[in-house]
């Protein structure tokens, strides 16, 4: 095998009620030329696959909770598995919120501070990149980097310990911020502790954010920011020893 | 029938022959709108119309009012009526891409004419309506890329909520409402079936009177997860040769749709009543026939593919539940416990409703005193009061609580140019989208012939503004009663009016909805015809924005509207309580400048282009001043009311923005089409300076987006 046929291999996981997943299967697809597949919630087998995206979306209709029921999806055990073997898993807006609920990440996305839905562009503060090298490995402590957010639940809310943890640790990876880079309250669209709009696991494999990266990834659509974390996670697996073998 | 119908029949046919089923006053009328073209796929009489865009697609699309139900419960009146219209695209086997929707309310604010119990009213209203919006296309998926809104007091205690949906179907894909084969058999598929909206039909075509929270039991309750998996379910289906027709469930529930599907087959249909899914026990056959529960359609399937079917709806744990199967005689036939309940012709309930010839006549032409206004002093507190008013203030605080992204097609959104822009993937192309009622809002006070006329005529300027060639609209009649001589001559002169604006720019009329009884004991709310449109643009890079830049040639197209009539209907007038006069139109200029701007697009002449509607030229201006954070200098030689150069309101006028190398070009081809145009100065600096006819007036852009960005 060539490197030039060698193509990032990528799953997206299907709830009912997720929307996201054609937006996701369109860049991977038709922008960047990966492999994608879509894999409905009750499939327990991931197959050969590089990295699983958990979509934006309302999983089963956020009863519950948001994401509380998607947790027991059969595709969630082979996700964790994926996660804990070192797979690199990213879960944005409603994906976020079930790698919550499903302990994969620490803390709790609640209603927005205002209590309505928000759409707009946003944008971000890049900070400790290193901390997450799959998918900000291109990218720069501070960097400033726009994309869409869309939610009504996404006040990230921790304990003062695990708040105090994360930052210590450097897995706060992603802050709302203003223009200028500026982690400020107005700019804070949701009233996130800490400004969070995105962080890492320990291992720095599973990173949730709120923002949708996939709606920022052609010019015309308003930014491509969006696409330095793909850029990101396709070099670290052409770097990585052990995602060849999974490949063969 | 030869007989008197029963209870059971004697209830279909009260829903099926109601106005809002049955358009028994507007039918013998709406036969006059054009909806024949060479690209109509399917025209008025389905789920929704389709026009051919090319590469073997079609949109499809419809608009569709929840009127009556948002007046009395606001949320759920509102989310059904998006769900409602999102289940007409997905019937026809597209998949929904956009929302839109066209919104009324009474004022927010207390004033001479709204007391204060009216407007906390109107508060609640708007709040519900918007926030029913945003819950249920935001929860299913669709974006909602634009939209319109207008506050003014005939619409207090009866709001409007237009809601268009637009999809894209393969043509081979497109799944039409028409039963047919006798063996074939009825799924009953999606939600289970309840009270909720029992005669919500009948309930749509009354007058609202003080009872109105009574009725809050005839409103249906919205489930947009549960209508995200049907959605999904039906499209698979689409995609398969399984089904033979497919009609979802809306007014006047199972009644509605066995009769659709069978009239327009020309067959029958035997039901088994008690294999009907339930949400309770104990419901009687009149109330499973004519509840209105949301989520629900009716597939006609081949008796070899049930299986097949059922497939694809298990692994949405949807229910698909056998109810019945077609039969030759055209006549439906229900049972419960092998007992007959009812037998009506399909026909008789769909088609054979009686139907009434309008009668009306003008009302006396109100007082007022145009001149008067035209008179008065031009001063920079007028622009800033009509930039912060209700009807042209920043609606961002109300489009960004809907996702406006969702499918990453939405090259231009709400908030960013006279109509939305969505990219055709797979293509070079884009469809421009838009809503649009009369402008001025209020001209169907004045005119109810060019309240209809100027609906379609702002919805073709707006996707031409942007680049699009318009090629097919989707109309929602919103009118007090038909039973008044007011209201039948309302309701005639503004058919017309879109008919001859169709016939005149070539459009056909693809779908299309009507509301009536639109009063309140306080009176009728002003003629209010909404127009979608949905235009075409072939090369998606030449879409035009509606900012300029520093440099920037700025021109107006179309009539400079400086007569004292032009100011008739506009906001400036209405504020000013002059609220008479005799609006006049040129149809074939604004024809000409609809067929111009998209040429101009085309061939990269002009950048960017904004229509003029509410605050006429001194707002549009201010507008694209603050949209691009540039000033302009702006001058007008000769204008005989600088008021009405100004804020005038007539439709059908652009400021065009362009590099001033292009402009020979433009002054060259505004000769050969015959579109009237004048140079208004050029785009820089941080203020914008207006000298009309020797009046100056100088604003920072700073201060105008601060007026402009009132809160609601």
């Amino acid at each position: 095998m060539t490197m030039a046929a060698w193509r990032p291999r990528v799953v997206v996981a299907v709830f009912p009620g997720t929307w996201s997943e054609r937006d996701f299967a369109h860049v991977a697809e038709n922008v960047l030329g990966w492999e994608c597949r879509t894999l409905w919630h009750l499939e327990a087998e991931l197959g050969a696959c590089d990295a699983v995206v958990l979509p934006g979306g309302f999983a089963h209709g956020d009863h519950l909770r948001t994401g509380a029921i998607a947790r027991f999806s059969p595709i969630m055990r082979a996700v964790e598995a994926f996660a804990a073997a070192g797979g690199p898993v990213i879960g944005s807006c409603n994906g976020f919120q079930v790698l919550t609920e499903a302990g994969l990440l620490p803390g709790a996305l609640m209603r927005n501070d205002h209590l309505q839905f928000r759409c707009d562009w946003q944008s971000l503060r890049v900070e400790r990149p290193e901390r997450a090298p799959a998918w900000l490995g291109d990218l720069a402590n501070g960097d400033v980097i726009r994309l869409p957010i869309s939610h009504g639940e996404g006040r990230y809310v921790a304990d003062a310990a695990t708040l105090d943890g994360l930052e210590r640790e450097g897995r706060v990876v992603l802050r709302y911020a203003n223009v200028a880079g500026e982690v400020t309250d107005e700019a804070n669209p949701n009233g996130s502790q800490r400004s969070i709009a995105g962080l890492v696991n320990e291992r720095g494999n599973v990173l949730g954010l709120m923002p949708h990266p996939e709606r920022a990834a052609e010019a015309e659509l308003g930014g491509t920011d969006g696409l330095r974390l793909f850029r990101s996670l396709e070099r670290w697996l052409q770097e990585q020893p052990a995602a060849t073998e999974r490949r063969l | 029938m030869g007989r008197k119908p029963n209870t059971v029949e004697l209830g279909m046919f009260g829903a099926m022959w109601s106005e809002h089923c049955a358009y028994k006053h507007s039918r013998p009328l709406l036969g006059r709108l054009p909806s024949i073209g060479e690209r109509v796929l399917v025209g008025p009489g389905e789920n929704a119309g389709a026009i051919d865009i090319g590469d073997g697609l079609a949109v499809v699309f419809k608009v569709e009012s929840h009127n009556h139900p948002s007046a009395v419960e606001p949320y759920q009146g509102a989310a059904t009526g998006v769900g409602g219209i999102i289940r007409d695209i997905f019937t026809m086997g597209a998949r929904p891409i956009a929302l839109l929707n066209s919104l009324r309310f009474g004022p927010l604010e207390a004033d001479d004419e709204i007391d204060s119990d009216a407007a906390a009213r109107n508060r609640y209203l708007f709040g519900g309506v918007v926030g029913g919006i945003a819950g249920y296309g935001n929860c299913i998926g669709i974006p909602d890329v634009g939209g319109e809104i207008i506050f003014d007091p005939s619409y207090s205690g009866n709001p409007l909520v237009n809601a268009m949906c637009v999809g894209i179907a393969r043509h081979d894909e497109i799944t039409l409402a028409r039963a047919a084969g006798a063996g074939n058999v009825l799924l009953l598929v999606g939600a289970s079936t309840g009270r909720d909206g029992i005669q919500g039909a009948s309930f749509a075509s009354a007058t609202l009177g003080d009872d109105r929270e009574e009725r809050r039991p005839a409103v249906q309750v919205g489930n947009p997860f549960l209508e995200k998996l049907l959605m999904e379910a039906c499209l698979e289906l689409a995609r398969t040769d399984a089904v033979v027709a497919m009609q979802d469930l809306g007014a006047a529930g199972l009644t509605c749709a066995l009769a659709e599907l069978t009239a327009r087959g020309g067959v029958g249909a035997e039901v088994d009543l008690d294999a009907v899914p339930r949400r309770e026990p104990g419901m009687t056959p009149y109330e499973v026939l004519l509840s209105e529960s949301q989520e629900r359609m009716l597939i006609v399937v081949r008796p070899d593919q049930v299986a097949d079917v059922r497939t694809i709806f298990d692994r949405y744990e949807l229910t698909a539940a056998s109810i019945g199967r077609i039969v030759d005689e055209p006549v439906i036939t229900c049972r419960t416990g092998g007992e007959v309940v009812c037998r009506v012709p399909g026909r008789a309930l769909a088609d054979e409703a009686p139907q009434y010839v309008i009668h009306g006549a003008a009302p006396p032409a109100p007082d007022t005193n145009l001149a008067a206004l035209a008179g008065q002093p031009v001063s920079a507190s007028v622009l800033l009061e009509l930039l912060a008013s209700p009807n042209a203030r920043d609606r961002r605080p109300i489009w960004q609580r809907y996702d406006h992204m969702n499918g990453t097609n939405t090259l231009i959104g709400p908030g960013a140019g006279d109509a939305a822009v969505l990219r055709i993937k797979g293509t070079s192309g884009a469809l421009a989208m838009a809503i649009d009622g009369p402008s001025p809002a209020r001209i169907g006070a004045l005119d109810p012939y060019l309240a209809g006329l100027s609906a379609v005529l702002e919805g073709a300027v707006n996707v031409a503004s942007m680049g699009a060639v318009p090629i097919g609209i989707t109309d929602c009649l919103n009118f007090g009663s038909p039973q008044t001589s007011l209201g039948g001559w309302q309701l005639e002169r503004a058919i017309d009016g879109i008919a001859d604006a169709c016939r005149a720019l070539d459009l056909p009329v693809v779908s299309g909805n009507v509301s009536l009884y639109n009063e309140t004991p306080d009176g009728p709310i002003l003629p209010t015809p909404v127009v979608g449109t949905i235009g075409l643009i072939q090369d998606r890079d030449r879409a035009l924005r509606m900012t300029w830049s520093e440099g920037d040639a700025i021109w107006l197209l179309g009539d400079a509207a400086d007569d004292v009539e032009a100011l008739a209907g506009s906001e400036l007038a209405w504020r000013r309580g002059q609220r008479g006069g005799a609006p006049a139109l040129d149809l074939p200029a604004v024809v000409g400048m609809v067929r111009l701007l998209p040429e101009l697009a085309a061939a990269s002449v002009i950048g960017a282009a904004h229509d003029l509607s509410v605050g006429g030229l001194g707002v549009a201006l201010a507008r694209v001043a603050v949209a691009s954070g540039v000033g302009a200098e702006i001058s007008v030689e000769s204008a005989p009311s600088p008021t009405a150069t100004l804020f005038a309101e007539r439709v059908g006028r652009v400021i065009v923005a362009l590099t001033p190398e292009r402009v020979p070009e433009l002054r060259d081809a505004l000769a050969a089409a015959g579109v009237a145009g004048q140079s208004l100065g050029a785009a820089g600096g941080d203020r914008l300076s207006l000298d009309v006819a020797g009046v100056r007036l100088a604003i920072r852009v700073s201060e105008l987006e601060t007026a402009w960005r009132t809160p609601f």
